[in-house]
C-alpha cells in the first residue's frame, strides 16, 4: 500500500501518537475505530448483497438476512444483464458508453495540461504568472455556469460547420476537458516547477527544440504528477452525471450513470437492476484506484477536489 | 479546489526576462495554445454569455433587465434552494473535518491504520449516484429494506412490545370500532366484557375490523366455544364475521377464526385485577381457582399497541417548528429530515478525503516542537490546543474550504437520494439550475441568474486560494 496511507514513521517508534492527552487505552480506540471502519462498510457490503438476491425479495425482508439464509444468494441479477449483450441502453453498452467517454477525457486532459504547464514554467513569454492565477481562479467555476452557453455554442457550430458535438460523446468530451484543465494545468505546472531550470538549459545549448526538451526531459520527470492527474481525471469523468445528462440529449447509449439514474423512477421495482449496475460502475474505479492507489492519493493532496 | 500547503512549493515563480530566441517564444507559446483555447471557448467565453443569458427571457429572445434576479429572490421553491445551500454549507464542512481529525489523529494510535484508511477513502471513487442510491435503501422507510429503520424497530420493539393485533391509525382504526358483540371500550384503551361472568360461567366477546393478514400469521384456528367448569370463568374470543354469513354478528359460525395471542385480566367489581390469562389458537381462555364473586373479561390495551413501522428519513417533516409562519418563512427556515439523511451520506462519501488531507498535514508536523511543549510542562490537552491545532490550522483550513466550494455545488446526491416527493423540498441551486434550463418548461434566463448567484457564491473561496498561491 502506499506510503500516504500508511502510518508515518515517527509515530511507528513512539506510539504516543500526536493526542498523547488522549490516553484512552489503545483497546479502546481499536474498538471505536472497528466499529467505524463497519459501519462505513454497511453501505457497500448492502449494495453487493442487493446485487446478489433475487429481485422478489427486495421489500419482503432485509438483505442482512443472507447472514442466515446463505442460499437467498444467486448471480441471477448479473445473468440476466450481461446476456443483453451490447444492446442500445443496456448495462453493457452504457459500460462502454462511458469508457467512450472517459478514455478520451482522461488522455486528452493529461496531454493538453501538460503541454500548458510546460508553457508555464519554462516558456519565455512575459505574463506566466498572471496567467496561473487566472487558471488557479478558474479551478473552482461551477460547470453549471457554463452549461446553457455551451449548448448554444455546440448548436451554433453545427450550422455553421455541418456538425452538431451537442447530443454526442465528442460534445460530452469537448465539456469535460475544459473542466478538467484548470486543475490539469495547476497540478502539472506545480510538479514541473520543481524540476532545475539548468538542466533544460544545458539541453538548449546543445541546440535541443522544445519538442525534444519536453518529451526527453520534462514528460519522464513529470511522470508521477501525469498519473496522478490522470486517474483523478479518470474517476471525476467515469463518476460524472450532470454534464452527460445535458449533452448527452436523446441519444440511446447514455453512460452508467445515467443508466442507474434512469431505473429511479421505478426505484423499488428496479433496486435488482440498480445494484447490478452500481456494482459494475463502481468496480471500473475500484480497480483503477487500487492499481493506482498511490498516485490517487497524491492527487487529492496536490489540489484538493472539485 | 483548493492547495495543500503539504506537497510542493506552488508559489509564484520569480519571472525572468525572456532571454530565449524567437523559436522558443513560439514552440512554449504553440504548447500553450491548445489549453488556452479550450479553457476560452468552453469556460471563460460561455461564464460571460451566462451573465448575458441572465439578462433576457426565458427562450433568450428578449432583453429583460433584472427581472430574472428577481425572481430568483421572490420565488418560494428557489428561496428553499438558498436554504438548502445555507444548511449544507453551515452544517457539512464543519462535521466532515470533524471526523476526518478524528480519524486522522485515531488512525496513527492502531496497527491497522492502512486498512482502516482504505476503507475510509474508498466511497470517494464511487459515483454519487451510485452512492445515493445506496444511501436510499439505507433510509428506506420499509424496516424490512432500510437498515436505519429496521435498527430502530428492534430497539423499539425491545423497549416497547408491539401487540398481536397492532391499530392501524392511518386507516382511522380505534380500539372501540374493534368492538362487535359482547364487548364494549373503556377509557383507557382497553375492550371489557360487557356482561358480568361467576365462576363456572362463560363469555363470548366478538371483535370484528381486524386484518385478515394479522390473524393469519398467528395461525387463527376455528373458533371453539370452551365447556364451563366449576370454579374458573371460561370463554372465546372470535372474529365475529363469517365470510359465509356476512351480515349476520353475534354468533359464533363453523367459518369463523378463534383469536389467539390475545392478553386477558380478569377483574372485580372495583376493577382490580384478578388473574390473567391468554387465548389459545381457537381463540378460548380460561381463568381457573376463580373466588366467588362478579367480574368482568378485560382485554388489555398492550394487545393493539402498534410496533414501529418506519420512519420516513427522506420526507420533508421539518426538524424546526415551521407551524403557523407564512410559506416564504417556511421556505426559510424549515429543516427537512431528508437534508439530515442526504448529510450522513455526503459525510460517508468525504470523510476519507478530510481524513487523508488532514493525515498528511499531521503526519508533516514538526515533532520536537511537541515534545519541547510537553518537557516545558504543558500538560497534554494545553499541547493539542496551544501547539498542535495551531500548527495543524492550514490544512483545517484547505479541507473546509474544499468542502464548502464542493457543497455549494452539490447536485448528484439530492437528484438521486431524495425521492420525488421530498425534491422541491431537498434542492439546491446547482439542482435548480439544471431543472429550470435544461427540464421541463425550460427557462434559460431564470437558470443562467441562479447559475450567476452560485459563481458569485464561489468568488469568496476563489479569493482565498488565489491569496494561498501569492502568499
Amino acid at each position: 500500500m502506499t506510503e500516504v496511507l500508511a502510518p508515518a514513521p515517527a509515530m511507528a517508534g513512539s506510539r504516543r501518537g500526536v493526542l498523547g492527552w488522549l490516553r484512552a487505552p489503545r483497546v479502546a480506540v481499536n474498538i471505536a475505530l472497528v466499529v467505524a471502519a463497519l459501519v462505513w462498510l454497511v453501505p457497500t457490503v448492502s449494495l453487493t448483497i442487493f446485487s446478489l438476491r433475487p429481485e422478489a425479495l427486495f421489500q419482503q425482508s432485509g438483505w442482512w438476512k443472507v447472514f442466515t439464509i446463505p442460499s437467498q444468494l444467486t448471480v441471477q441479477n448479473y445473468h440476466v444483464l450481461f446476456s443483453q449483450g451490447l444492446a442500445a441502453g443496456g448495462l453493457l453498452d452504457s459500460l462502454v458508453t462511458s469508457l467512450e467517454i472517459t478514455i478520451p477525457s482522461t488522455v486528452l486532459v493529461t496531454v493538453v495540461a501538460s503541454l500548458a504547464g510546460y508553457s508555464l514554467v519554462f516558456g519565455a513569454w512575459r505574463g506566466r504568472n498572471a496567467a496561473f492565477l487566472v487558471i488557479v481562479g478558474l479551478m473552482v467555476v461551477p460547470v453549471q455556469v457554463a452549461l446553457i452557453p455551451v449548448v448554444q455554442l455546440y448548436r451554433n457550430f453545427g450550422s455553421i460547420f455541418g456538425y452538431n458535438p451537442y447530443g454526442t460523446v465528442v460534445g460530452v468530451v469537448l465539456f469535460h476537458v475544459a473542466f478538467g484543465l484548470p486543475f490539469g494545468i495547476f497540478l502539472m505546472r506545480n510538479f514541473f516547477i520543481g524540476i532545475p531550470k539548468d538542466l533544460l538549459e544545458a539541453a538548449r545549448i546543445e541546440g535541443a527544440g522544445e519538442w525534444t526538451l519536453l518529451l526527453r526531459i520534462v514528460l519522464p520527470l513529470g511522470l508521477p504528477a501525469a498519473a496522478s492527474l490522470a486517474i483523478f481525471q479518470f474517476i471525476w469523468v467515469w463518476n460524472d452525471l450532470l454534464v452527460a445528462l445535458v449533452f448527452l440529449g436523446g441519444n440511446v447509449h447514455q453512460p452508467m450513470t445515467i443508466y442507474l439514474y434512469d431505473q429511479t423512477r421505478t426505484l423499488a421495482a428496479n433496486y435488482w437492476i440498480i445494484s447490478t449496475g452500481a456494482m459494475v460502475s463502481i468496480v471500473v474505479p475500484l480497480i483503477v484506484f487500487f492499481s493506482f492507489q498511490r498516485y490517487f492519493v497524491r492527487g487529492v493532496l496536490a489540489g484538493a477536489v472539485k | 479546489m483548493a492547495v495543500v500547503p503539504v506537497t510542493e512549493d506552488q508559489a509564484l515563480a520569480p519571472e525572468g526576462h525572456s532571454s530565449g530566441s524567437w523559436r522558443q517564444h513560439l514552440g512554449s507559446l504553440v504548447f500553450l495554445a491548445p489549453g488556452a483555447l479550450w479553457l476560452l471557448f468552453i469556460v471563460i467565453y460561455p461564464a460571460v454569455a451566462t451573465v448575458r443569458y441572465s439578462l433576457y427571457n426565458e427562450s433568450a429572445t428578449s432583453f429583460v433587465g433584472l427581472r430574472n434576479y428577481q425572481s430568483v429572490f421572490s420565488t418560494n421553491a428557489i428561496l428553499t434552494t438558498f436554504r438548502n445551500n445555507v444548511i449544507w454549507v453551515l452544517v457539512f464542512p464543519f462535521f466532515v473535518t470533524f471526523i476526518g481529525l478524528v480519524f486522522g489523529v485515531l488512525s496513527e494510535r492502531i496497527r491497522w491504520a492502512t486498512a482502516f484508511k482504505t476503507i475510509i477513502i474508498m466511497p470517494i471513487v464511487f459515483s454519487t449516484t451510485a452512492s445515493a442510491l445506496v444511501w436510499r435503501t439505507i433510509f428506506d422507510i420499509n424496516p424490512h429494506v432500510g437498515v436505519v429503520n429496521a435498527v430502530v424497530q428492534t430497539v423499539d420493539d425491545w423497549i416497547n412490545r408491539p401487540g398481536s393485533y397492532p391499530l392501524n391509525p392511518s386507516e382511522g382504526q380505534t380500539v372501540a370500532s374493534l368492538a362487535s358483540t359482547g364487548v364494549h371500550a373503556i377509557p383507557g384503551g382497553a375492550l371489557e366484557s360487557t356482561r358480568t361472568v361467576r365462576p363456572g360461567g362463560t363469555v363470548q366477546m366478538g371483535l370484528t375490523g381486524l386484518s385478515p393478514t394479522t390473524i393469519a400469521l398467528l395461525d387463527a384456528r376455528a373458533a371453539a366455544v370452551p365447556h364451563p367448569s366449576g370454579r374458573a370463568v371460561s370463554g372465546l374470543v372470535w372474529r365475529d364475521f363469517s365470510p359465509s354469513h356476512p351480515n349476520v354478528t353475534g354468533r359464533v359460525f363453523p367459518d369463523e377464526d378463534g383469536l389467539p395471542n390475545l392478553r386477558l385480566a380478569l377483574t372485580g367489581a372495583d376493577g382490580t385485577t384478578v388473574a390473567t390469562t391468554t387465548t389459545d389458537s381457537h381463540g378460548a381462555f380460561r381463568f381457573t381457582d376463580v373466588p366467588n364473586g362478579a367480574y368482568r373479561v378485560r382485554i388489555v390495551p398492550s394487545n393493539f399497541r402498534s410496533g414501529f413501522t418506519g420512519l420516513f428519513w427522506l420526507g420533508t417533516r421539518s426538524l424546526t417548528p415551521t407551524a403557523g409562519l407564512s410559506q416564504t418563512a417556511q421556505s426559510l427556515l424549515s429543516l427537512p429530515l431528508v437534508d439530515v439523511a442526504m448529510i450522513i451520506a455526503y459525510l460517508w462519501i468525504w470523510a476519507g478525503f478530510a481524513m487523508v488531507v488532514i493525515g498528511a498535514g499531521l503526519a508533516a508536523l514538526n515533532r520536537e516542537v511537541l515534545e519541547a511543549a510537553r518537557i516545558d510542562g504543558a500538560t497534554e490537552w494545553q499541547t493539542f490546543r496551544r501547539v498542535t491545532m495551531p500548527m495543524l490550522a492550514p490544512v483545517l483550513g484547505v479541507v473546509f474550504v474544499t468542502m464548502i466550494i464542493n457543497v455549494l455545488k452539490v447536485f448528484d446526491i439530492i437528484l438521486n437520494m431524495a425521492p420525488g416527493s421530498s425534491q422541491g423540498d431537498a434542492n439546491t441551486l446547482a439542482l435548480a439550475i439544471y431543472n429550470d434550463g435544461f427540464t421541463g418548461g425550460i427557462h434559460s434566463g431564470l437558470a443562467s441568474a441562479i447559475a450567476v448567484v452560485l459563481f458569485i457564491l464561489v468568488v469568496p473561496a476563489m479569493i482565498w486560494n488565489l491569496r494561498k498561491i501569492q502568499a
